[in-house]
């Protein structure tokens, strides 16, 4: 499972950079979406994957028993795709809007930035 | 999509799938739900009536600009942390009342979190989905 | 020590964003709430400075969760000085937007945005965990984002685009550097990583990580090699919205690296070298871009990366009296370059241009005005009484004392740099003779604005003028508490204790 995981995820990273160092706009969000599930599987990989009851104590006992997952990694990997999908939602409608503005999809086209003005 | 099995059925889901929202929202607690999912949910089924019946159907069922929903789940969540402040706890700390309150359960801040979430929640993905709309 | 109100500056600014929301029709009810709101704020931050200074550090575990398991927020001199810095700049940009800001981007929402900025900026000042300082990243850029496109001009877009980008790739960065040290330690608290990963036996997994927070938080503060997008987009914003982002965001990024080479990874010699030459050559190209530009705003952003380069070479040399330097260059910084993007906005009011070629006698057309303007310029050269020289004499002082000559040379180099670019820039926009500029149509020129936007501009660029003489003049309390500052930096042990209690 591990290794899987492992495999996964350098796939993710490889497949994200490569992704954003092409010149469509598109192209650089969909990179940037599959970073950040890279570093989401990264975090619930190193959080130690077991196979453990869930971290809630039944109401007949006063502590945990028996081998249980990590609550941890969980809580971070929701935030984490919470603040993500703000951020896509965000850069999606920012890229529809530049394409309106400027009218190209070339990141190579948008150099008004550098004007002398 | 305008097929009549789809836009009956639509008109039936609407009402299921926020009950069921709230459903979600209110187990959260202990079992596998909450706010964001919950909110999500009821967003989700105002995207499936506007597929079914277009936009323009759907803003004129939801009344008022969902965009008026942030502030107000904004500070309800806000209220619910701050309020073990003036109780002397910290920030975010639960408060819950002694007795349970029949059907609901024991009623604590967490809840009125959780709620303030859930109409943020709405309140964001319908806006980003009519905007995106719009223009389409 | 605990203490349950060391959010509030957090909590409130929050309480000010969804009040603006509900005013969201009226216009000039949100530049009321905004202004009364930020003073509120103000006051607030410094009672908990005062707090701090008298009583030591404070701490609270929100929900009541103990410590290294819940999230704690520790309020220590540094934090609590640079929540007061945010609350004095986010004061003076306020009151410049109520002046400055269109009302098209009111509607918009730019002051719930706003004071949602500032919440992120003092949530990550505050914060003791290493997974809530991502949160409030996170929240600070997305504001940052949302304010940088309001209005949506061609520009703006582009700047916006590159700007989205890379700071999205320094999250992703930072987010997998995080999940490493959880992977490692298995703890997010950040007094509890200091301990925890003096044992970790990995050493080279623990150099691994520290470089990924070298380059996530790198991109944010703008070093060397990373720092391209901040030229590209600092100068397309409206000017408030410059001001807020060149005097606050690239120095969240700085206040981070401070923190973790710190307290997480002490800087072996290996790491402090790497550190110190990124600072030189961050001094050495950001002053050397400032050189050639033309537009006011990019010569200022050039120049935040360069002086980034000031901060950074703190770190590099670790000792404490260059931290304090850092420090004391950090907090000087933060005034001066939220009042030069201001300064820049008030000439654009008067011109209708921030291209030095073209701009020209503005002393002969303003005198008082050019007056006040130089404050925040020769601040930021350094000459002697103002604030920016003493922050650089302590940082050369450290330089002396660990005998890093290298340094002492870029830091005289990106002064002098510096000098010479902000006395080119006086000549050309001040003293050479003017050409009558044409007019034109879309602008609104400051001689048609209502008296009480002209006061806001002026009264706001007055008010960070007085606070940097102020620096200036007081620096030797300043410098104390730089010191004292360094001083827990380099021994955090009274931040473990305040945190953990032991």
């Amino acid at each position: 499972m591990e290794i899987l995981l492992v495999i996964i995820i350098g796939l993710l990273y490889a497949a994200g950079i490569y992704m954003m160092l092409r010149r469509s706009l598109v192209k650089l969000i969909i990179g940037l979406i599959l970073l950040g599930n890279g570093a989401n599987l990264l975090i619930f990989l190193l959080g130690k994957i077991v196979k453990g009851k869930p971290p809630i104590i039944e109401e007949t006992e006063k502590m945990l028993g028996e081998l249980y997952a990590d609550p941890v990694p969980q809580a971070l990997i929701l935030t984490a795709i919470v603040i993500s999908f703000g951020l896509q939602a965000f850069a999606i409608i920012l890229i529809k809007r530049a394409y309106k503005v400027v009218k190209t999809d070339d990141l190579d086209e948008m150099n008004a930035t550098d004007e002398d003005l | 999509m305008k097929t009549l099995i789809f836009k009956t059925a639509s008109a039936y889901l609407l009402p299921l799938l926020l009950l069921f929202s709230v459903f979600i929202l209110l187990r959260g607690h202990y079992l596998p739900g909450g706010g964001f999912v919950g909110g999500l949910m009821a967003a989700i089924a105002f995207v499936i009536h506007s597929f079914a019946n277009g936009i323009e159907r759907t803003k004129n069922i939801v009344k008022f600009h969902p965009g008026f929903l942030m502030p107000v789940g904004l500070l309800l969540a806000l209220l619910a942390g701050a309020l073990p402040l003036l109780f002397g706890e910290t920030f975010m700390t639960g408060l819950w009342m002694k007795q349970a309150v029949p059907v609901i359960g024991s009623v604590g801040t967490a809840l009125f979190f959780d709620t303030g979430v859930y109409l943020v929640v709405i309140g964001v993905t319908l806006t980003i989905i009519f905007t995106i709309s719009e223009g389409l | 020590m605990n203490n349950p109100f060391i959010v509030l500056p957090v909590i409130f600014q929050l309480f000010v964003a969804v009040i603006l929301m509900f005013s969201w029709n009226s216009k000039n009810l949100q530049k009321l709430i905004s202004v009364i709101g930020s003073l509120i704020a103000l006051l607030i931050s410094l009672l908990l400075l005062i707090q701090v200074r008298q009583e030591g550090i404070q701490s609270m575990q929100a929900g009541g969760w103990m410590a290294p398991f819940g999230i704690t927020f520790v309020a220590d001199t540094f934090s609590a000085l640079l929540v007061l810095l945010t609350a004095i700049s986010g004061l003076a940009v306020s009151v410049f937007s109520v002046g400055s800001i269109r009302n098209a981007r009111v509607k918009f929402g730019y002051f719930p945005i706003l004071h949602l900025l500032i919440m992120g900026l003092s949530g990550a000042f505050l914060t003791g965990d290493i997974f809530n300082l991502y949160v409030w990243f996170e929240i600070i850029i997305i504001s940052s984002f949302v304010l940088l496109t309001i209005g949506g001009e061609k520009a703006q877009i582009e700047g916006a685009i590159k700007y989205v980008t890379m700071n999205l790739l320094a999250s992703v960065i930072f987010l997998t550097a995080i999940a490493i040290l959880y992977g490692l330690t298995g703890s997010l608290n950040m007094a509890d990583l200091s301990l925890q990963i003096a044992q970790v036996e990995n050493r080279g997994l623990v150099n691994v990580t520290a470089i990924l927070f070298l380059i996530g938080f790198g991109i944010k503060s703008a070093v060397f090699p990373l720092y391209f997008w901040l030229p590209a987009s600092y100068h397309t914003p409206p000017p408030a919205i410059s001001a807020i982002f060149g005097g606050l965001l690239t120095k969240v990024g700085v206040y981070a690296l401070l923190r973790v080479f710190s307290l997480i990874f002490v800087p072996d010699d290996f790491l402090a070298s790497v550190i110190a030459i990124l600072a030189m050559l961050t001094m050495l190209t950001g002053g050397v871009g400032a050189l050639i530009q033309n537009n006011i705003r990019k010569v200022f952003s050039y120049l935040i990366i360069c002086h980034i380069g000031f901060m950074l070479a703190g770190l590099g040399i670790y000792s404490t009296i260059a931290i304090a330097g850092a420090i004391f260059y950090l907090v000087h910084d933060i005034i001066v370059k939220t009042n030069l993007f201001m300064v820049s906005g008030l000439i654009f009011k008067f011109k209708g241009t921030y291209s030095m070629r073209l701009l020209g006698g503005f002393y002969k057309d303003k005198p008082l005005l050019s007056l006040l303007m130089a404050v925040p310029l020769f601040s930021l050269v350094g000459i002697p009484p103002l604030s920016g020289f003493w922050g650089k004499l302590m940082l050369i002082k450290g330089a002396i004392a660990t005998s890093n000559i290298l340094i002492i040379a870029f830091i005289i180099l990106g002064s002098f740099l510096t000098l010479f670019i902000i006395a080119r820039m006086w000549a050309a926009v001040f003293w050479k003779d003017g050409a009558a500029l044409p007019k034109k149509k879309q602008i609104k020129y400051f001689e048609e604005l209502k008296p009480l936007k002209r006061k806001a501009m002026i009264s706001s660029i007055a008010f960070l003028s007085l606070i940097s003489l102020a620096i200036g003049f007081g620096a030797e309390w300043i410098m104390q508490m730089a010191i004292h500052i360094a001083e827990n930096l380099m021994d955090p042990s009274a931040y473990i204790q305040a945190v953990l209690g032991i």
